[in-house]
């Protein structure tokens, strides 16, 4: 092992927590621009997604692939019935509440996983394809790493593509950019946002279950990753999928060399560095209005 | 001409490439009952954004009594005799109509710092809160909280909060905006019986309204001033006529 | 205008605080740690209830506070309980002082996240200078000086830390009494209720914002000078979002904005996760987020608002006859 393969192994793991990051941040990100509505319980989200496909592969036996289109049609499926029955009445309320009442809905899902599932850590095996090395001439890393980087490079450009080709992206970005106005051309913001909702949970859930293998899985998921999903979302600026992409990656990249050099507090100066940028940017680097 | 209290030079803002207000110079003189009209759209909103500091102007310059305050601070401008009232209510909803003006008194008595009495002792604050609601007929409500009022007693409480800042300019942004036009007269008795020293600005939709209450009327457009003269030059301009009235409203003049 | 005025109930809290130390003097222990929630609660209602500056890192304060009083003691610098509680106050208001000149420019989401960024900024700190602050596994058997240099804060008998204790909540909580009834706490109250509005007047909105916020933080610092204190004990669970979650959940479990929410909020709290978290941990948290959500939705003014409600419609029904 020479500096150079360090660097690159460092690179290459650090964008791949951020990758995993992305995918469970982008639909938050989404739903907060258009919205303005404070959900802290988006992980939970990603907890209860992750929870499906370790349960579907460990005890139904499904592929992992299989298991992540179970997962984030059954969590997008929770999502709709959770917003249409609770979350909407809070659209109009302060801050407060909608803080409140996502802390409220982070514990029933903690002590709701607690007791129907357990309260200990769940391992995902990985499918074998994916669990072994790939030689990438310059370095030799973990196919798994590498699969996950391509897959958020495809997801991103995926969801960039909707937002930027496609009629309800349009009106996403009308939203997200000028609510009241986008509501007098008559875009229905209401069912706007409840597919948004669902399509972000169920990404969080696909994020909750790729994450799986190395952030871990365990009742307390929704609370231990809470700053870093608001970071991502605040620090790319809301409603912008190419900030989310950016900002979760850099902050992969610094929380995996932080962690690795300064395992003591290292991470300090992710807060330190967050804090700066939202007192010159309150917008967030990529975002076009105040959070 | 009577002295000029509030006046501006070449007053412009841009957002973007959107032009809201441009090169507007404009004068109220002491005591005046000046309205401001247009279409909607037409920047007089923005406008009384500038005068009051909510906003920077891009360009040009705003002057009290002679005095450059373009770069003074909203709270500076109020200390110096500038207040506003706002077109969508913004009161304080949970607290009752006293406590909504004693606030306002209190601010500008300069008392409103102070940590170590109850603010229930200032009787003279509250005295002089209380005879400001007499004379809006608000004192039978003095007690109740402000989101339990009808809508056309709320706008009077954001006149009253106004009113107790003791202002030299009064911009008033579509007083009776909302109201039923059972109770709309109710806000006119009121602007009326306005101190007269007091300079008003008054931006109304409802002719009626305007050429009741001012002496002066300025008609803005596209963020411009479109023309501007004495109520019965206003209503003898064909071409305010037909810009800002159109056909439909043909008949408004004359209610 | 003349609610400053003392009503006969408010003596109540005081009295029940005293009936306890007779009570029950096996559990003068818990009496303090409910005591000293009741002070950072309290603290939190100037800045969320009555200011309407929300914030999840308010243990950002409680821990400086903490660290203050545990650091001084540890290495023996200074250990004389009042005097080490103002200097809590002191470096707690200082930062809040600090951080609010930065955050209080910014609303909503923005600050909701400064104010946890600062937070974790803190503990993380702290996680660095594990060599002086103990890190996770803290600074224990701190040595405390007698107050007034003859009352013991004995390790085995909580007694003389208990009245201490109800005794700085007592003095703090007249003093936050006192504020929120002048002229500058019903300013703060304009400041909540509508913030442009109080612009439109001529307020000088942000001076006022920032005042208050080194106030809260100054006292949201006492209390964690007393937990140090009473405890003999401080880690960085101190600084953590659990803490400053639980004080938010007190706060509006009471009711915010009510000064008596504090008292109500920790009591139930406190005794609930008392009984219940020890025996049924994973029962206590479904309950508390269902509580949560209920709060939410039904009952934003906690327990205190739900009484006054009910309150008033007796009134209004005895009321005509």
């Amino acid at each position: 092992m020479n500096f150079a393969t360090d660097i690159a192994g460092i690179v290459l793991g650090g964008l791949a927590a951020g990758t995993v990051l992305f995918i469970v941040s982008v639909g938050l990100s989404v739903t907060m621009g258009l919205m303005g509505f404070v959900n802290l319980a988006h992980g939970a989200f990603a907890m209860f997604g992750g929870y499906v496909v370790v349960l579907a592969m460990n005890r139904a036996h499904f592929g992992f692939g299989v298991a992540l289109a179970v997962s984030f049609i059954a969590t997008a499926a929770l999502s709709v019935v959770l917003e249409r029955a609770l979350y909407w009445p809070l659209y109009r309320s302060g801050e407060l509440d909608q803080v409140l009442f996502t802390i409220g809905l982070i514990f029933i899902f903690i002590a709701g996983t607690t007791i129907l599932v357990g309260p200990e850590h769940q391992t995902l095996q990985l499918p074998a394809a994916l669990s072994g090395q790939l030689n990438l001439g310059f370095v030799r890393y973990r196919t798994y790493s590498v699969f996950l980087i391509v897959i958020g490079v495809l997801i991103a450009l995926g969801i960039w593509l909707t937002f930027e080709r496609t009629r309800i992206g349009g009106q996403i970005r009308a939203t997200v950019d000028n609510r009241r106005m986008a509501e007098s051309l008559g875009i229905n913001v209401d069912r706007l946002f409840t597919i948004t909702f669902a399509f972000g949970s169920g990404m969080a859930a696909i994020g909750g279950g790729l994450g799986a293998e190395f952030l871990g899985l365990d009742p307390q998921y929704p609370l231990k990753y809470l700053v870093y999903f608001l970071i991502a979302v605040s620090v790319g600026g809301l409603g912008s999928v190419i900030g989310v992409y950016y900002a979760a990656l850099i902050l992969g990249v610094l929380d995996f060399v932080l962690t690795l050099y300064l395992p003591k507090g290292g991470t300090i100066f992710i807060y330190v560095l967050t804090i700066l940028i939202l007192l010159a940017r309150p917008q967030g680097l990529f975002g076009r209005k105040e959070l | 001409m009577t002295e000029v209290r509030l006046e501006t030079q070449g007053l412009s803002r841009h957002f973007g490439a959107l032009v809201a207000v441009q090169g507007i110079d404009f004068k109220l003189a002491a005591g005046a009952r000046h309205a401001l009209i247009g279409p909607n759209g037409a920047g007089k909103t923005t406008f009384i954004n500038l005068l009051t500091g909510v906003l920077p102007p891009t360009h040009g310059r705003v002057l009290l009594g002679g005095r450059d305050i373009t770069s003074t601070a909203q709270a500076g401008r109020v200390k110096l005799g500038i207040a506003r009232t706002f077109q969508i209510n913004r009161l304080f909803r949970g607290l009752s109509v006293l406590e909504n003006v004693c606030i306002a008194v209190t601010e500008r008595a300069g008392a409103a710092g102070s940590m170590f009495y109850p603010a229930g002792r200032r009787g003279d604050l509250i005295a002089e809160a209380m005879e400001l609601l007499r004379t809006l007929k608000l004192a039978d409500a003095a007690r109740h909280r402000v989101s339990e009022l009808p809508y056309g007693r709320q706008r009077l409480v954001e006149l009253a909060i106004a009113i107790a800042l003791k202002p030299e300019v009064l911009l008033l942004d579509e007083p009776a905006a909302g109201v039923p036009s059972a109770e709309s007269h109710i806000i006119l008795d009121a602007i009326e019986r306005l101190p007269e020293h007091i300079a008003v600005l008054i931006i109304e939709h409802d002719m009626d309204v305007v050429f009741r209450f001012a002496k002066r009327i300025t008609v803005m457009v596209s963020g411009a001033v479109f023309a501007e003269g004495t109520p019965r030059e206003i209503e003898a301009n064909p071409q305010v006529r037909e810009v800002y009235l159109g056909q439909a409203a043909q008949g408004a003049f004359h209610g | 205008m003349r609610r400053h005025r003392l009503r006969w109930w408010e003596a109540l809290p005081w009295i029940a605080g005293i009936v306890f130390y007779f009570a029950f003097p096996d559990y003068l222990g818990f009496g303090c740690e409910l005591l000293v929630t009741i002070l950072f609660a309290l603290s939190l209602d100037l800045a969320l209830g009555y200011a309407g500056i929300i914030t999840l890192g308010h243990a950002a304060f409680f821990g400086a506070g903490a660290y203050t009083v545990g650091m001084l003691a540890s290495y023996n610098i200074w250990t004389e309980p009042i005097t080490g509680l103002l200097l809590a106050a002191l470096v707690a208001g200082a930062i809040g002082f600090l951080s609010g000149i930065v955050l209080l420019r910014t609303r909503g989401l923005t600050l909701l996240m400064l104010t946890l960024c600062i937070m974790a900024l803190l503990e993380q700190a702290a996680n660095m200078g594990a060599a002086y602050t103990g890190g996770f596994d803290g600074l224990p058997s701190l040595p405390i000086a007698p107050l007034f240099g003859v009352f013991d804060f004995s390790a085995l008998y909580a007694d003389t830390q208990y009245l201490f204790a109800l005794a700085v909540l007592f003095v703090c909580f007249l003093f936050v009494r006192i504020l929120v009834y002048s002229p500058f706490g019903q300013s703060l109250t304009g400041i909540r209720e509508n913030v442009s509005r109080m612009h439109a007047i001529g307020s000088p909105v942000r001076r006022r914002l920032i005042v208050c916020y080194t106030i809260s933080a100054a006292l949201a610092g006492v209390a964690g000078g007393l937990l140090a204190q009473t405890t003999a004990y401080v880690n960085l669970a101190v600084l953590g979002l659990d803490r400053a979650a639980t004080v938010l959940i007190v706060l509006i479990l009471g009711g915010y904005g009510r000064l008596y929410g504090a008292f109500i909020g920790a009591v139930i709290y406190l005794a609930l996760e008392h009984f219940l978290a020890q025996v049924y941990p994973t029962a206590w948290q479904l309950g508390l987020g269902l509580m949560l959500v209920v709060i939410a939705l039904f009952a934003r003014n906690g327990i205190l608002g739900l009484a006054e409600t009910l309150w008033r419609r007796y009134e209004n029904r005895r009321g005509p006859s």
